[in-house]
């Protein structure tokens, strides 16, 4: 298994690196962690003519706050992120998606924008991007924009990218110190694809009721989602994890694959909503945040 | 400085590998694990996979422990490695090696050069490791030979040791 023969540049700059996606377009691969690039060459899956490797691009690996948002690099590798007092502090829900993420030897080089970037349906950093209500920075030779997370995952692999740009940035909200989030997932084996991963976050009131509520899935459609769950605001905690569970299974149309059948994707939705629904609640009422 | 080379273009590649300064010659499609091996007769990368999955072809690359197969040669130009060939101590096996020898922790040995480097990287970051931590970083590597359990016995006694000695 090797990669077809490709030309190699490795920018030192973010201009030099979108000059040269300008140039090539769809023609030039992305190169960062090369967690999944690198096994997608080696399979052949892809063929670009060229690949920009963008791991020595220095203004790329920093994790900074901006205000109430938290802006990481697209090459902060998934370790580092691990390790940061202010992903811990600031993003619980990013530091508790982050040990389901590969494994130990993958998350030591591969990369927060490199996995945003690829749009894996089963993926953890987007789903917990789409559930934090984040931000994807885009750079391009003539413009940077920003695509609201929920925009840019358009399905399996598919994003909002153009093929003129490359991904700078993730930007994501601030998370109130109130509020308690979880993360779970259910895989054939842990670091594995998950056939359904659950993300929540939420804030309650002094008599238990829902202030504030997010909740989405990954490996279920085609790309995560975030569930509409406006609803439930207002509504007694205890209520909500009665019904959110039934809501969840309720609101998706779940792939059916050789993982798993689409009925048995819907049983897993229940049980990881009410799992995750429970630990966020259990956290958010006792103020606890991940140890970086 | 930025890199540029053309398709099927050997440029030669110079890195330290287990503490000499070394290089050889590579195309940029060349895996790291490839040039380790063929270029660098660093036998003990072990190529398994070749898409990051089973976790034979692990090193350790400026201290982390990562795969060698889904990184090509012309990304690590001076970067430190690390193969099994350089963990042992001068007078010997190190810790987690006599370890392993002791607790039977491998078979056919094929996993276990890899396992030995995510090991040196695991026990550094985390010196007193509970059993769940241990095989959450074995999840990295796939052994069909002993079922796991000599392994993280091995690995638990042998950070234990370390301990003591430090």
């Amino acid at each position: 298994m090797k990669p077809v023969a490709f030309d190699y540049h490795r920018p030192n700059t973010i201009a030099e690196a979108v000059a040269l996606l300008d140039d090539m377009k769809e023609e030039a691969g992305v190169l960062a962690g090369g967690m999944t690039l690198g096994p997608m060459l080696n399979m052949r899956l892809v063929r670009p003519r060229a690949v920009v490797d963008i791991t020595r691009i220095e203004a790329l690996r920093s994790i900074a706050i901006a205000g109430n948002t938290i802006v990481t690099g697209a090459c902060v590798v998934q370790s580092e992120a691990l390790r940061s007092d202010v992903v811990a502090r600031e993003l619980p829900l990013l530091a508790l998606a982050l040990p389901w993420v590969g494994h130990f030897q993958t998350r030591n080089r591969g990369t927060l924008g490199g996995s945003v970037a690829h749009a894996d349906p089963s993926a953890e950093i987007p789903l917990a991007l789409v559930v934090s209500g984040g931000t994807v920075v885009l750079r391009s030779r003539r413009r940077e924009r920003r695509v609201p997370a929920g925009e840019f995952f358009l399905g399996a692999l598919v994003t909002a990218r153009r093929p003129d740009e490359m991904i700078v940035a993730l930007e994501w909200p601030r998370t109130p110190a109130d509020a308690g989030c979880a993360f779970a997932e259910i895989a054939q084996r842990h670091g594995d694809f998950a056939i359904v991963a659950a993300a929540c976050c939420l804030r309650v009131d002094a008599d238990g009721c829902l202030q504030a509520l997010s909740f989405g899935l990954g490996g279920v459609e085609s790309r995560p989602v975030a569930l509409d769950v406006r609803r439930f605001i207002g509504k007694p905690a205890t209520d909500v994890a009665n019904d959110l569970p039934v809501f969840a299974a309720a609101g998706i149309t779940p792939m059916d694959d050789r993982a798993a059948s689409a009925e048995y994707r819907a049983a897993l939705t229940e049980v990881l909503a009410e799992r995750v629904f429970q630990d966020a609640l259990s956290r958010a009422t006792k103020r606890e945040r991940p140890a970086a | 400085m930025s890199v540029h080379h053309k398709a099927g273009e050997r440029v030669r590649i110079t890195l330290n590998l287990n503490g000499q300064s070394r290089s050889g010659l590579a195309e940029p499609r060349m895996l790291l694990s490839d040039f380790l091996r063929h270029e660098l007769q660093a036998f003990g990368v072990h190529v398994g996979c070749e898409h990051g999955v089973c976790g034979a072809c692990t090193i350790l690359m400026n201290g982390c422990a990562v795969r060698s197969c889904t990184q090509y040669a012309v990304q690590v130009e001076g970067a430190d490695i690390t193969t099994v060939e350089g963990l042992a101590n001068p007078d010997g096996m190190n810790p987690v090696q006599r370890a392993f020898a002791k607790h039977q922790a491998l078979q056919c040995g094929f996993c276990t050069a890899g396992i030995l480097c995510s090991v040196a990287h695991f026990l550094r970051e985390t010196p007193s490791p509970k059993e769940a931590e241990v095989r959450d970083m074995l999840s990295g590597h796939i052994c069909r030979c002993t079922g796991y359990a000599a392994i993280v016995s091995a690995i638990l006694e042998a950070a234990a040791e370390i301990r003591r000695d430090s």
